[in-house]
């Protein structure tokens, strides 16, 4: 019997991957296949176009090689555009021919929108789809110096990167008025914007371009409506993709009322020998601009012709997770809460850049969508609640809020359906993981050979570890809790042997019980193990290049590369003087001055040169660091108190600087503060603090494990009516309890929650010294007072240690990216332009 | 643009600190100089600037290995990138130019690309 013939038009992602399932069937066995492309290189990642402004070439981006399409008998025509399909005679035609089908496979994508601008086919008026797109936007970048992106979406963001790897000044016009407008909200739209601003990529919405004409400084000036204009040496545009449905319309096949191939649930056009797959194809009046739902079309089609009567096409999820100009974004499923009675629940944390709204059912029970910007932690959980319809625990809110404010840990894999989709593009799920585990696979690396899951973009990377990890344990295998690929130790495990050795040193730690040369997880962990045992000033030389670099320049660095100073002013009693000198400081260095919530002030947009001569001349006027890079005491908070206010029964002030001298420099698992009210009208709020002390007429009462912030808590009262020696004996043992018992990033209120005895436990370790420790804890406390430095003190006396702070060691200059403007009379770093 | 090339001596061992980074200022900019000592060879220059951030810090970071690659990890957004290739491991479409470096004596001599304009920002 002679073989039909199968023509797939279109050379794409899509096509490919048709292929590639296709030609292992057992439907290929009775089919010659013939490929057209109109581009003249081999189908290539699209999704990772912009790889080839940093180095990669087409051979590093195709899909499959020639020697391939040898081997499987594809004959394939590169280069050869189809024109026209004769549906009477069952053929296609090219310039080069005519040819037959028996099955026509149509996947021509899609091609961009171009809005229709006076002045829009200029020489440098670009797209950016293919590699030829992209070596034009190259050829005009060579020469000029500003670049214009039409379109804030997805594609347009990306295409902004690119122009700013080619050494471009980079705009992004966008007529709506915010940033991806169809995947975000106007809050998350806004951070992104900042955040890409800062990156300097300038960003212009409610911008409708008018005209394109010739400029006077570039070669080209885009006039808006609102009679602004922007010079611009070229321009790509972005503004959306419209099916290549072409073909398909002059054959007189079913076409959608705004472009698109109709397709039914088995990817079949109105025509029953003529399919189509990808962008060029609309299925239930939609299109779909991702690779993924293109992929499942393909493999549908496949099972299809093979005549499997379960497969279906069934529309797909649009939910993407993507790094813009380093910037994370995600969206999930309805992102706007557009399902009737839909409920909101926002997290926005402008001060660290990171924005999460979650869109929850009615009844609370399931997440429908939601949108993240700035940290794309918590995708992968959210994206399972989502798609398997899995039930929301009692307080949702705690899957996007951060884990060391009360945030719940990641979805554990256990709860996860054996349904639950873990590689979206081979369709891996938990079942089949289970599966090739009980078939004998028992570690990672063979697991993914066997299901291939985690083998593409790998974005499942992290979710595939966690499943193979839990199925493990669950069978009894031993799974690694190594802190990092150099020691084969828990962090609790390093501890000890620290201790048990008396090692001193990283260097000596890594010789003896690791190997390798260490990373930024396991050095700043045994920097603070180390500084925890032997309380050495942390620029020691052995420990200098173990910190964070908050640790190392005893500031925390801004996003601009610039530091804050933070002086530490007890009980927040300052005197004129030193209040003068602070305003001297700020002003000869320029340095934003803040009044803080902690009764001190702060001063920001410090370099690195200028620590020390800043901290010199602090040191000088009577200051001492403020620890406000390390987890340590912050502030001890204090209202006036009996010496000036007509309520007042106790000396709140001097109790409070008496505590914060105490405490300065204590390292604890987190960050610690305090507050002392003179009476029970409390006016320092000491009730929201780890520690707080109010006055009574007969002493001073003590609450403990309070906090403010995101996750409030009332502190419980610990004990009634103290002596001062009473007070701080108290609090002496509280703390050192704490310190010693916490984990890591555990603040006192969550450590009180899950201390076991909980409150009366506590009491009887501290008040009764049960465990008969008391005195270990009070002298442990004595020793850290003791050996109490101010680290800046000691920094700026050592020239050694000062050469750190320079920021070129060959050149006076400052660092030439430090871009400032003025607001409310003070100086402020760059990061927004509207 | 040209493709020359020039040595130039940019600072001396004393100022190199061991495990860490130091930044130097040259014709092609900022650039980072790391001294891992335990390595051979033992010095690595790359771009000081952050392309994440487009802060000059990544002098400011931590250095280590990563499957036998010598890295550093940015300080802002804590990328790791490739002493050797400037690669960026966690996206490696990202890249940090390289510069060959030497001992000459007691100075370290970086060779850097002679341009036409250097870049200057006010
Ligand atoms: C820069 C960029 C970034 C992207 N990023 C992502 C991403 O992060 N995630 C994601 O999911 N998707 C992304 N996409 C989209 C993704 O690339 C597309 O969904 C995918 O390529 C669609 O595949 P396709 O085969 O349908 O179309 P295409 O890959 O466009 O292939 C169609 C091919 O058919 C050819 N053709 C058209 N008409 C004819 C004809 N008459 N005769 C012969 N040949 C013809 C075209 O020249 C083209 O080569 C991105 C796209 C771009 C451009
Ligand atoms: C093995 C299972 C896979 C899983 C679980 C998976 C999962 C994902 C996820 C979660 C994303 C979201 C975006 C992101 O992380 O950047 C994504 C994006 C993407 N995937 Fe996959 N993927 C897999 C395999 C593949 C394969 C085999 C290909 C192609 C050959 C592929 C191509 C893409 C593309 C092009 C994107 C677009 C986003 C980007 O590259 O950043 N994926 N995938
Ligand atoms: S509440 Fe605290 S963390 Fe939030 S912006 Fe104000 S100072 Fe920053
Ligand atoms: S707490 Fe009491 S003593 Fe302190 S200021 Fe308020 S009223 Fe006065």
């Amino acid at each position: 019997m002679s073989k039909k013939n199968l023509i797939v038009v279109g050379n794409g992602m899509v096509g490919h991957h048709f292929l590639e399932q296709f030609v292992e069937s057992e439907a290929a066995a009775a089919f010659n296949v013939v490929v057209f492309g109109e581009e003249p290189l081999l189908a290539y990642d699209r999704v990772h176009l912009s790889e080839y402004f940093t180095g990669s070439t087409h051979a590093d981006l195709a899909m499959g090689t020639a020697q391939w399409y040898a081997d499987k008998n594809i004959d394939l025509h590169l280069d050869e555009q189809v024109s026209e399909i004769d549906r009477d005679n069952q053929q296609v035609i090219t310039p080069k021919g005519s040819y037959p089908y028996d099955e026509l496979v149509l996947a021509t994508g899609s091609f961009p929108f171009v809005p229709p601008i006076e002045g829009n086919n200029g020489p440098d008026c670009l797209v950016y789809r293919t590699l030829d797109d992209l070596d034009q936007i190259r050829a005009s970048a060579e020469g000029g110096k500003v670049g214009v992106v039409v379109g804030g979406g997805l594609l347009g963001l990306e295409a902004a990167n690119a122009l700013k790897s080619l050494g471009l000044e980079a705009h992004v016009v966008e007529f709506a008025p915010r940033l991806m407008p169809v995947q975000l909200d106007a809050d998350g739209g806004g951070l992104l914007r900042r955040k890409i601003e800062e990156l300097g990529v300038q960003v212009h919405t409610e911008k409708a371009t008018t005209a394109i004409v010739e400029g006077d400084e570039c070669r080209l000036r885009m006039n808006f409506s609102d009679d602004t204009h922007l010079e611009t040496d070229l321009i790509v545009f972005s503004a959306g993709i419209r099916p290549q449905d072409a073909l398909a319309r002059s054959s007189g096949l079913d076409i959608g009322e705004r472009g698109g191939i109709v397709i039914n649930n088995q990817c079949t056009t109105s025509d029953p020998h003529i399919h189509a797959i990808g962008e060029c194809a609309l299925w239930d009046g939609r299109i779909f601009g991702l690779v993924a739902p293109g992929y499942t079309m393909a493999r549908t089609l496949s099972g299809a012709l093979n005549g499997d009567s379960e497969a279906a096409f069934t529309g797909a999820d649009m939910s993407t997770k993507l790094k813009l100009l380093g910037v994370d974004v995600g969206s999930i499923g309805d992102a706007h809460g557009q399902t009737p009675g839909a409920r909101n629940i926002q997290f926005n944390d402008g001060a660290n850049g990171v924005y999460r709204r979650m869109v929850i059912s009615e009844d609370g029970k399931k997440l429908l969508g939601a949108i993240l910007v700035g940290d794309n932690g918590p995708y992968d959980t959210l994206l399972q609640y989502a798609l398997n319809g899995i039930e929301l625990p009692a307080n949702p809110e705690a899957l996007i809020l951060p884990e060391s404010e009360g945030g719940a840990p990641a979805l554990g894999p256990d709860a996860l359906p054996d349904t639950a989709s873990i590689c979206s593009c081979h369709n891996v799920t938990k079942g089949d993981i289970c599966g090739v585990i009980d078939a004998g696979c028992c570690d990672l690396g063979s697991v993914k050979g066997e299901t291939k899951a985690s083998t593409g973009c790998g974005g499942c990377a992290a979710l595939l570890k966690n499943v193979v990890d839990c199925e493990l344990e669950k069978r009894g295998v031993e799974v690694s809790k190594d802190i990092c690929e150099h020691f084969p130790y828990s962090r609790q495990e390093l501890f000890h042997l620290v201790k048990v050795n008396g090692i001193r040193t990283f260097h000596q730690l890594i010789h003896d019980h690791g190997k390798g040369h260490g990373c930024d997880i396991c050095k700043p962990a045994v920097g603070s193990i180390l500084a925890t045992v032997w309380n050495e000033h942390i620029l020691a030389t052995d420990h200098v290049a173990l910190q964070d670099t908050n640790d190392t320049f005893m500031a925390n660095m801004q996003k601009n590369g610039t530091y804050s100073i933070v002086p530490r002013v007890p009980g927040g009693e300052i005197t004129p003087d030193k209040l003068i000198v602070l305003g001297e400081v700020a002003k000869e260095y320029d340095l934003y001055t803040k009044i803080t919530g902690g009764q001190r002030i702060d001063l920001f947009g410090a370099t690195l040169s200028q620590l020390p001569e800043i901290w010199e001349k602090l040191i000088a006027a009577g200051f001492e660091t403020g620890h406000a890079y390390g987890k340590s005491l912050r502030t001890v908070k204090s209202c006036v108190g009996s010496t000036w206010c007509r309520y007042g029964v106790q000396d709140s002030v001097g109790m409070a600087i008496l505590l914060e001298d105490r405490y300065k420099g204590l390292r604890s698992p987190h960050k610690l503060k305090m507050a002392v009210s003179g009476c029970t009208r409390e006016c320092a709020e000491a009730q929201s603090k780890d520690i707080g002390v109010i006055a009574t007429d007969k002493g001073w009462n003590l609450y403990v494990c309070g906090n403010g912030g995101m996750r409030p808590r009332h502190a419980d009262l610990f004990a009634t009516d103290l002596s001062d020696e009473e007070l701080i004996r108290a609090i002496d043992r509280v703390l050192m309890f704490y310190v010693r018992t916490a984990d890591r990033l555990q603040r006192t209120s969550v450590w009180l929650e899950n201390l076991e005895g909980g409150l009366d436990y506590l009491k009887k370790v501290v008040l009764e010294d049960n465990l008969g420790i008391g005195e270990e804890l009070d002298a442990h406390m004595q020793t850290v007072i003791d050996t109490y430095q101010c680290e800046w003190k000691t920094a700026v006396e050592d020239p050694e240690k000062r050469k750190r702070f320079r920021e070129f060691v060959n050149d006076e200059r400052k660092d030439p990216v430090q871009q400032w403007t003025q607001e409310r009379g003070q100086r402020r770093p760059v990061i927004e332009t509207a | 643009m040209s493709n020359k090339t020039q040595w130039q001596s940019v600072c001396s061992v004393d100022d190199l600190i061991a495990e860490s980074g130091i930044a130097v200022w040259t014709a092609d900019g900022p650039v980072a100089i790391f001294y891992l000592p335990n390595r051979i060879p033992c010095l690595f220059a790359i771009g000081h600037t952050d392309p994440f951030s487009g802060s000059n810090v990544l002098a400011r970071g931590i250095t280590g290995d990563l499957k036998g690659q010598p890295v550093v990890a940015s300080p802002l957004y804590k990328q790791h990138f490739n002493l050797e290739t400037g690669v960026c491991l966690e996206d490696d479409a990202v890249q940090v130019p390289t510069y060959p470096v030497l001992l000459d004596g007691n100075n370290v001599v970086l060779e850097v690309p002679v341009k036409s304009q250097v870049k200057e920002i006010a």
